[in-house]
């Protein structure tokens, strides 16, 4: 019992990385429809958006210290980074610490106007070609947004820590009455998951309460009627795609402290994001976020011991098991709309 | 010829000359030449070369006839190389058994892949061959290790029974690949003044084989059964209207690329013995998927041209590094030779996926049908320039769906 | 930068009569014009530095491609010699190898074992490589030793940890200067039973994939015999990039030792998440609950930064080593660098030294003379005091260092500290033991 409750939580947390990612995707993927191969790259610039900003806050100035040598046995060079230079030690450190979450303010208007730069740049002009020359200019184009960061931040992880007061884990076990340390979880992971619902409701209130949603949701419905009517969609479309780019992003930025931000982080997440969308079904927001908790909470279950001590191996193909059950069972995956991307 | 037409006869002889002469047109450039690391002319590259090439055409019967877009297709190579490699350790060290029983295999496994897949259209099967690719290649990486080994790969060994071969040379060493006797590694260097040339067995075998797998792909483009496929992908609805099931027959072009792929796979086996599980991950299928809309989906030599492309920037490009630049820029003066070594360095050696993403992005933007629209307007601004006739369009075939192919 | 590579065909060419006229046809089997694959002809030698370049061990293989710079710029005599001058043998004088000039090539083994033997095979068939070297993954490594063995070249093995490299799967052409997981395993046992006592729970968490498999069972194996007792050991995808549902179940299992049989970003990851769960901060059995790192690379713990603290893992060599050959080796690759040389690097340029002394010791380039050189060599001055490459399975055995993550580092590559020098002989196993089992180095091959 407290083994699957502790799967759950674990699960709620990938199912939040996955369903934040599918939403970017499928808001240019699902409702576009344009195959967009650099979305695991978005991500990826999202989570150097945070790297980015914590180099920017620890910039600094060297002073050499005679008294210790560095290790060819010279003067060692002792860096102190401006901010505390100009905030003091202890305000500056505090700055330092909090630069993960300051990094969503930062993230926002940069991640946007990539969205924007890409679309009008590129992607516009791919609207009506095949969905094969999609691929092959956003995949060129992931390729080269990945070499740009390998250039400048080398190929290791590097680490990027939430604040310290995040840090350590909170027990659940205690509150439900289990043992301590029974059901434990990091507090980094709730900050995580309650990040993703705010986005989440978000993007959706956005798209149901506003004129600027109603107007995309019937574009993406029917473009053509919505042109005649006389209103800019393209102009809308392009805002979708920052809209998408600041979503994937910030999931990126948030995601910097569970694991090391690395240059190839988005090709690890591309394939996962596709096959959560098109589970979800084509077209359907509700339908990716909900195949996202679906295959994070699974995913989970089948890295239980005991699961798998009777299935070996079961967690390696877990999601790609369960997408061939739901496509076969469900033509157009979870909640996909009729019609798209079907020929 | 050959029940082929005029055109698709000279396109038939095109190939044959290209990869007869391989050897010489691979190496335009002498071999202590500084411009010799641009030379692609030697066994394992032009093996490579022909071998993706297959595995493309293959991938282009599925994908160009049909337009249905499998994500899956290396995990057909992959179990095409293994059972070629199995072949080798329990068998023999010819070829032959081994290239037929990675057909066989590959072709049983699309049999079961297609049948499922194929209950789905667009995206959705898209997914379902991705995801029963990424399963293979997950389990062989890890749990089927004993079949598989693993992260190594499948190697031969010296304790191998080989029942109708030896398990160890004379020698103590293992025994190579061979057709009928003839060593697949087997190479005659021809030196011709500063050039030389590299003419292998291993070589040989697989162009024979691609040309004999482009010529039963140019069949099937031309044949009944082709047609139907293009009927397939311009409006299967229309099909089911006239009361004609679609199913088969892309079940039967996803078994046919199926095989090509495990021949691909066979082959890839014989030239190197060794069978790895990234042969199967979904980034080989994306590279198959890439090769052949870089050269022109749907077109008969497009996706050999897109395959060539690549393997050519992987294993060239790749090996450039500082040292080669500054002896390709040593007649500068010394502050122009490290400017100039500086501005390429990002696009080479390390950087080759950098010039690959680019390059992707220019030939999708500007030649929207592929590499081999690039030689079509190349043509026709050469008959422009010597005769002002126009070609006029190609009556037989839909222009949009099938751009035709390169003369 | 002045004189271009020789090749294979270049030399032969030299050979031809001039003009148009057909040269003799060769055919590169055993029996070739030359005596052996790709005998040096001219007045230089081409060696073939294969390591990553893309994909997640970029960093690592670009380390050890500037380690194999060096070498061969203090081969050839420039630079301040390096460790040439604190090596015991002394046949090497700057004067290239046997008098040649040495020449490289580098290629990509995107950390996969086709593309590493496209690339070596490219090498060997292209650029006349008489020797291909690096890499930075045992399935890379597994795959090219083949590759040599049946091409006639030698292979000097970069950073592989697999006990199979040597084990069941080692070659006469392949040589190994790196440790092994068992080796980690031996020396790791004795301090973790100081540090931790011999009455643990050890959880293991283990890549699923035949280097992971080959380290869980040596490190279970080595602390089972002083106390220790493995509770679970669980296998996670290579794919894996979130640890966390392998890693929350841990505190409940009764285990009071983690031990993260992980490399790479796997490593990175598992640890990163592990210590986000408060693991170390918690009180298990009344004892205060440990995580162990058997392989430790410095390159990749700084990518999990703060993390590492006080955590105890085995590396083959670091910087910060006080013998006379790595203060030498890391002066040189500092000054000329910027900064102090991974592991990767050292065994990079040992291997390529290693290859050089066996050359002229053998006073020929030919693979079967080289290996005889190598075998049984023994020799001091490298870093890692003195040091037995053994005949029978061509692995080094030498001291094993044991580390911890810095507490209070100085700088960002002082991340690790030495806690023991495991000394040669504490590492040592029979050729026969079960873990190395299987497999045969068969005849080396002059191709």
């Amino acid at each position: 019992m407290d083994a699957i409750l502790l799967q759950i939580l674990n699960g709620l947390d990938k199912g939040s990385a996955y369903a934040l990612i599918a939403l970017g995707l499928t808001l240019i993927f699902g409702t576009l429809g344009v195959v967009n191969f650099a979305h695991g790259a978005l991500f990826m610039l999202g989570a150097f958006c945070s790297v980015t900003l914590s180099r920017l806050l620890t910039l600094s100035f060297e002073t050499i210290d005679e008294t210790k040598t560095d290790f060819l046995g010279n003067p060692m060079k002792v860096k102190t980074p401006y901010v505390e230079a100009w905030f003091g030690p202890e305000t500056g450190a505090a700055i330092i610490d909090w630069a993960v979450p300051l990094s969503i303010l930062f993230a926002i208007p940069i991640m946007i106007s990539i969205g924007f730069a890409m679309e009008r740049g590129l992607i516009k002009h791919f609207y009506k070609r095949p969905h094969a020359d999609q691929i092959l200019v956003t995949f060129g184009l992931a390729i080269v947004l990945q070499e740009i960061i390998k250039y400048f931040f080398g190929a290791n992880p590097i680490p990027t820590p939430a604040p310290d007061v995040f840090k350590g884990s909170f027990d659940f076990g205690v509150l439900l009455g289990f043992d301590p340390n029974v059901i434990i979880y990091p507090y980094w992971r709730m900050v995580y998951f309650l990040f993703a619902m705010i986005i989440i409701g978000g993007v959706f209130a956005f798209l149901q309460f506003t004129t600027f949603g109603m107007v995309v949701r019937a574009g993406m419905a029917d473009r053509e009627t919505v042109g005649l009517l006389g209103i800019d969609i393209d102009k809308r479309f392009t805002m979708m795609f920052g809209l998408a780019a600041a979503v994937a992003g910030l999931a990126g930025v948030m995601y910097a402290p569970i694991n090391s931000p690395n240059y190839h982080m988005g090709m690890d997440f591309l394939v996962l994001s596709f096959v959560v969308v098109v589970v979800g079904g084509m077209g359907s927001l509700p339908g990716a976020v909900l195949a996202g908790f679906l295959l994070g909470i699974l995913e989970s279950f089948a890295s239980m011991t005991w699961v798998k001590s009777i299935l070996p191996g079961i967690d390696q193909i877990i999601i790609y098991l369960v997408a061939i059950i739901i496509l076969l069972t469900r033509p157009r995956g979870l909640m996909g709309r009729k019609g798209v991307m079907e020929d | 010829m050959l029940g082929l037409d005029k055109k698709d006869t000279t396109l038939l002889l095109v190939v044959i000359a290209l990869a007869m002469f391989a050897p010489f047109l691979l190496n335009p450039f002498p071999s202590g030449s500084a411009m010799a690391q641009f030379n692609a002319g030697y066994p394992d590259l032009m093996q490579r070369f022909v071998i993706f090439g297959i595995f493309a055409i293959g991938f282009n019967i599925l994908f160009g006839l049909t337009g249905y877009l499998s994500f899956g297709h290396a995990a057909f190579l992959g179990v095409g190389s293994y059972s070629a490699v199995w072949m080798f350790k329990l068998l023999s060290m010819n070829v032959v058994p081994a290239i037929l029983l990675a057909m066989v295999i590959a072709g049983l496994f699309s049999v079961l892949i297609g049948f499922v897949s194929l209950r789905r259209s667009g995206i959705y099967f898209s997914i379902l061959t991705l995801a029963f690719a990424q399963m293979s290649f997950n389990l062989a990486y890890s749990v089927l290790t004993p079949i598989t080994n693993g992260e190594t790969g499948l190697q031969l060994t010296l304790d191998d029974p080989r029942v109708l071969g030896q398990s160890a040379t004379d020698q103590g060493g293992i025994p190579v690949t061979n057709f009928f006797g003839i060593e697949m590694r087997a190479t005659h260097t021809l030196d011709v003044g500063a050039w030389s040339f590299d003419f292998n067995a291993g070589y040989y075998l697989c162009a024979i084989i691609m040309i004999f797998a482009f010529y039963i792909s140019l069949r099937i483009f031309r044949s009944p059964f082709g047609l139907m496929l293009r009927a397939v992908k311009s409006n299967q609805q229309r099909l089911n209207y006239t009361g004609l099931n679609p199913k088969p027959y892309t079940l039967a072009a996803f078994i046919i690329s199926g095989m090509y792929a495990g021949l691909a796979g066979g082959l890839m086996a014989s030239m190197d013995p060794l069978a790895g599980a990234e042969r199967m991950q979904w980034t080989a299928s994306g590279e198959v998927v890439l090769m052949t809309i870089l050269g022109g989906a749907g077109t008969l030599i497009g996706p050999v041209l897109g395959a060539g492309f690549i393997k050519y920037f992987e294993n060239i490009f790749s090996k450039i590094n500082d040292n080669v630049l500054h002896q390709w820029f040593a007649f500068l003066p010394d502050g122009m030779e490290d400017t100039l070594v500086f501005l390429v360095h990002p696009f080479v050696g390390k950087g080759w996926h950098l010039t690959l993403g680019i390059l992707f992005m220019l030939v999708v933007t500007f030649l929207p049908g592929g590499l081999v629209e690039g030689g079509q307007r190349l043509s026709r601004l050469l008959r422009r320039g010597r005769k002002d006739e126009d070609a006029g369009p190609d009556p037989e075939h839909h222009p949009k769906e099938t751009p035709h192919v390169a003369e | 930068m002045s004189k271009l590579n020789v090749t294979r065909r270049g030399a032969l060419k030299s050979g031809a009569a001039a003009g148009a006229g057909l040269a003799l046809p060769t055919i590169f089997t055993a029996s070739s014009a030359n005596a052996f694959m790709n005998e040096p002809t001219g007045s230089s030698v081409t060696l073939g530095f294969n390591v990553p370049q893309t994909g997640p061990y970029a960093d690592e293989g670009a380390d050890e491609l500037r380690a194999y710079e060096l070498a061969v710029e203090h081969l050839n005599g420039g630079g301040d010699g390096g460790m040439l001058n604190t090596f015991s043998s002394k046949v090497l004088d700057g004067t290239g190898i046997l008098g040649k000039k040495v020449e490289y090539v580098t290629g990509d083994t995107q950390t996969k074992s086709d593309a590493a033997r496209a690339s070596a095979k490219s090498m060997i068939e292209k650029d006349g490589a008489i020797m291909i070297t690096g890499g930075s993954s045992s399935g890379v490594a597994i795959a090219v030793q083949g590759l040599c063995q049946e091409a006639g070249v030698i292979f000097m093995a970069g950073l592989t940890h697999s006990n199979d490299t040597t084990g069941k799967d080692k070659k006469a052409n392949g040589f190994r200067h790196f440790f092994n997981g068992y080796m980690s395993g031996a020396a790791l046992a004795p301090v973790l039973k100081n540090a931790y006592g011999s009455d643990r729970k050890a959880y293991h968490l283990t890549a699923d994939y035949t280097w992971g498999w080959t380290q869980q069972e040596s490190i279970a194996a080595a602390t089972e015999a002083l106390g220790w007792e493995t509770v679970n050991n669980v296998l996670t995808p290579l794919a894996a990039t979130d640890f966390s549902s392998y890693i929350a179940p841990v505190l409940n299992s009764g285990a009071d030792v983690l031990v993260l049989n992980h490399y790479g970003g796997n490593m990175v990851n598992s640890l990163t998440n592990a210590v986000q769960f408060g693991l170390r901060e918690k009180q298990v059995n009344g004892k205060n609950f440990e995580i162990v790192v058997p392989l430790y690379s410095r390159l990749m713990a700084k990518g999990a930064g703060e993390n590492v603290k006080g955590i105890f893992g085995s590396t083959n060599w670091h910087w910060s080593l006080q013998d006379e050959g790595s203060q030498a080796f890391v002066k040189s690759f500092g000054t000329k660098y910027g900064f102090p040389p991974s592991q990767a690097a050292h065994t990079c340029y040992v291997q390529t030294l290693l290859y050089a002394d066996a050359v002229t010791r053998a006073g020929s380039f030919a693979p079967c003379d080289v290996a005889a050189a190598l075998e049984g060599f023994e020799f001091d001055g490298l870093g890692n005091g003195p040091t037995l490459y053994r005949a029978e399975d061509h692995q080094c055995f030498k001291d094993v260092l044991v580390v911890k993550g810095k507490d209070n580092p100085t700088s960002e590559f002082d991340l690790l500290e030495i806690v023991e020098i495991t000394p040669a002989a504490q590492v040592t196993y029979p050729v026969d033991h079960p873990m190395f089992a299987g497999g045969a180095l068969g005849e080396c091959n002059n191709g």
